[in-house]
């Protein structure tokens, strides 16, 4: 799989709104997010519940289900417009070019078939020329890969007689199963003992270099985010609010949400017993989000600006953005010090 | 597996057991006797029937020799109604006419319910599903008489220039039309609305969130992995309603005058017919418990997940 590795982008997400029509109103889950994901890239989108993370990750796999709707942007993969396709495009692209896995492994399988009759049924589901034989052959090979021994009888056993872990493993050879181009996981980890998420983060990342995937990993915590993702994306009320490098959203993070995520993480390498610090407020009610920033009834540097319009985003390092209004303070005052450089430059002269 | 089902079928022996002495007691708890009619016999004349037939002795010494006879085979003859028939023969004769219109009506009841309920869940709130609710609230609601009725009324000459179907039940193809018709309606009914609850259930789970992003088309989530797990409670209901739509429906039988069993059941009690009540109880009570049975087996062949041995995880 390796030896044909594409490069360039691999999906692209231009100002995506999704809203929800509830009869109390419109809910906007999304409200306008971009990003790019490139070939073999793992992006970490991290948020609350109710952030609108697993909703923008629907909109991808065409999975939305009413109320919900797309209203706005553009999606697009290997430079097709996911978004125009018709519904048996749809159901040809899940799958086959995008899988998905989710968060609850113990109830994500149907209890009543087998493990080998739901993985073939993957794979017979977009290589309808596959047989009997070699399709059961292919899903003993995706089970081994994902660490699972004794697959002759793992293909004859039910879910029910698997553990989480083991049943994670499953879900993730089936996503695998058709070669797909890009792996949504939906909090693949979070139902799991800390243990058993090591294992399937390691799995993950194992899988990810061989087979050279692009994944979008969606988790509330910033520890699996930094394990596994090369960008992340926070996302907060259906907005994002900061993105860039693992390593700048860590140790350079430029929205005071991204903050307090972090300070509201335990740290092993704390230097003292700190108290974490937790964010305080509560999440937004979609329903009526506020006008301007929609963290800014929560945030200790809120400034008036910040309850009145919505900040742009500012280019703090090479792909590494946020929307913050302190951010676009700090960047005015860097390009008023800029033209005072730049105009004191011929008086050195 | 067969461990299970012997005890299961002891555990039956017992509820039957239960089933006769209750009913014995309960039967003979009802005031009148056999012998009343237009014309009361004089007293002399009870004495002697009563004599004659047993029922003068004890009541616990009447349900011993009942009791011993059963293990024979042996129910008794049927005192009012066809009288010194044996009660066996009767049911043996009346079972398969009944049998064969239950059956027909069961097989549509099924056949169509079990469609129109996963019809109803997968376009839950268009007006395919509000039609459908208000038909199966008409048919669950409506009493057995009021269709069958309609139906004779209709089908069969009530209006001017239809006449589609016999009024009387000759045993011809047609004749079978309309009772399986009216028998059939309120299962049907019922097996759509149940049907409908439990796809709503099972549509909503996350397994079937997985088929979809597995890239699986409609009809095989609907019907691969939806269908099977929604089976369960349908199949819970459909046991003993197939006991009762094969003995046959009172009110059907009586409408379209057919010499089922179902009529036997009522009028026999009506009658003080004591053998014939105790027979064609014994007869639905055991057939019931038998369903019951293999509803439980179907179970396990339905949902991996049971496990019969253990006493039903």
């Amino acid at each position: 799989m390796a030896e044909h590795e594409k490069t360039g982008k691999l999906l692209e997400v231009k100002d995506l709104h999704v809203s929800f029509f509830t009869p109390a109103g419109e809910v906007k889950a999304v409200g306008g997010i971009s990003y790019d994901l490139d070939y073999g890239e793992v992006m970490g989108i991290v948020g609350e519940s109710g952030s609108g993370k697993s909703v923008e990750a629907y909109s991808i796999i065409g999975l939305l289900q009413s109320p919900g709707k797309v209203i706005g942007g553009s999606i697009t993969l290997e430079g097709e417009d996911v978004l125009a396709k018709s519904k048996e495009e749809m159901i040809a692209l899940r799958g086959s070019k995008v899988a998905m896995i989710f968060q609850n492994p113990m109830t994500c399988l149907n209890p009543v078939y087998t493990i080998g009759n739901q993985l073939i049924e993957a794979l017979k589901a977009h290589d309808k020329k596959v047989s009997k034989q070699e399709a059961a052959k292919r899903a003993m090979e995706m089970l081994e890969l994902v660490g699972i021994n004794n697959v002759e009888k793992r293909m004859r056993q039910y879910p029910h007689e698997l553990s989480g872990g083991m049943r994670q493993r499953v879900m993730i050879a089936m996503g695998l199963i058709c070669h797909p181009q890009l792996l949504i996981a939906d909090e693949p980890t979070t139902a799991l003992d800390v243990t058993i998420q090591a294992q399937i983060l390691e799995l993950m990342k194992d899988l990810q270099k061989k087979t050279h995937m692009g994944i979008i990993f969606i988790t509330h915590n910033l520890g699996v985010v930094a394990e596994i993702c090369d960008k992340v994306s926070v996302m907060y009320a259906g907005k994002m609010v900061e993105q860039g490098p693992v390593d700048d959203i860590f140790y350079k993070p430029g929205h005071p949400y991204t903050i307090g995520l972090l300070r509201s993480m335990p740290r092993v390498d704390a230097e003292s017993y700190e108290r974490l610090i937790p964010i305080e407020g509560t999440p937004v009610d979609m329903l009526n989000p506020p006008e301007g920033c929609p963290f800014a009834p929560r945030c200790e540097s809120a400034m008036k600006i910040c309850l009145q319009k919505m900040p742009p985003y500012v280019e703090l390092e090479d792909g590494h953005r946020s929307a913050c209004w302190l951010r676009v303070q700090e960047q005015l005052q860097r390009e008023k010090q800029g033209a005072a450089e730049t105009k004191e430059v011929p008086e050195h002269e | 597996m067969a461990k299970y089902v012997l005890k299961r079928v002891l555990m039956a022996l017992i509820t039957l057991l239960v089933v006769i002495c209750l009913t014995f007691f309960l039967m003979n708890a009802v005031p009148g006797n056999p012998w009343l009619s237009e014309k009361t016999p004089t007293e002399a004349t009870i004495d002697a029937l009563n004599a004659k037939y047993g029922l003068d002795k004890p009541l616990i010494v009447q349900l011993g020799k009942y009791l011993e006879n059963l293990i024979h085979l042996d129910f008794g003859n049927s005192i009012k109604m066809q009288k010194d028939r044996p009660v066996l023969e009767i049911i043996l004769t009346m079972f398969p006419i009944s049998a064969s219109i239950g059956a027909i009506a069961i097989l549509w009841a099924i056949l169509v319910g079990v469609p129109l309920g996963c019809l109803a869940a997968y376009r839950r709130g268009t007006w395919v599903d509000s039609l459908l609710r208000v038909i199966c609230t008409v048919g669950i609601s409506m009493p057995g008489f009021v269709i069958a009725t309609m139906l004779l009324h209709v089908f069969t000459g009530g209006i001017e220039g239809i006449k589609f179907f016999p009024a009387l039940f000759k045993g011809t193809p047609e004749s079978y039309v309309l009772p399986c018709l009216a028998l059939g309606f309120y299962p049907m009914c019922y097996l759509s609305r149940q049907t409908r609850t439990a796809m709503l259930d099972a549509i909503n789970q996350e397994y079937i969130k997985t088929a979809r992003a597995k890239g699986l088309r409609n009809g095989k989530i609907i019907f691969k992995h939806a269908l099977r797990n929604a089976l369960i409670p349908v199949i819970t209901y459909l046991g003993p309603q197939i006991a009762f739509t094969l003995c046959g429906g009172f009110v059907v039988e009586t409408v379209f005058t057919i010499p089922g069993l179902g009529r036997y059941f009522v009028s026999s009690i009506s009658n003080r017919d004591y053998p014939l009540i105790m027979g064609t109880t014994i007869f639905l009570a055991a057939f019931i418990i038998a369903m019951n049975l293999i509803v439980d087996l179907l179970y396990k062949l339905v949902d991996p997940r049971i496990n019969l041995g253990k006493g039903g995880h």
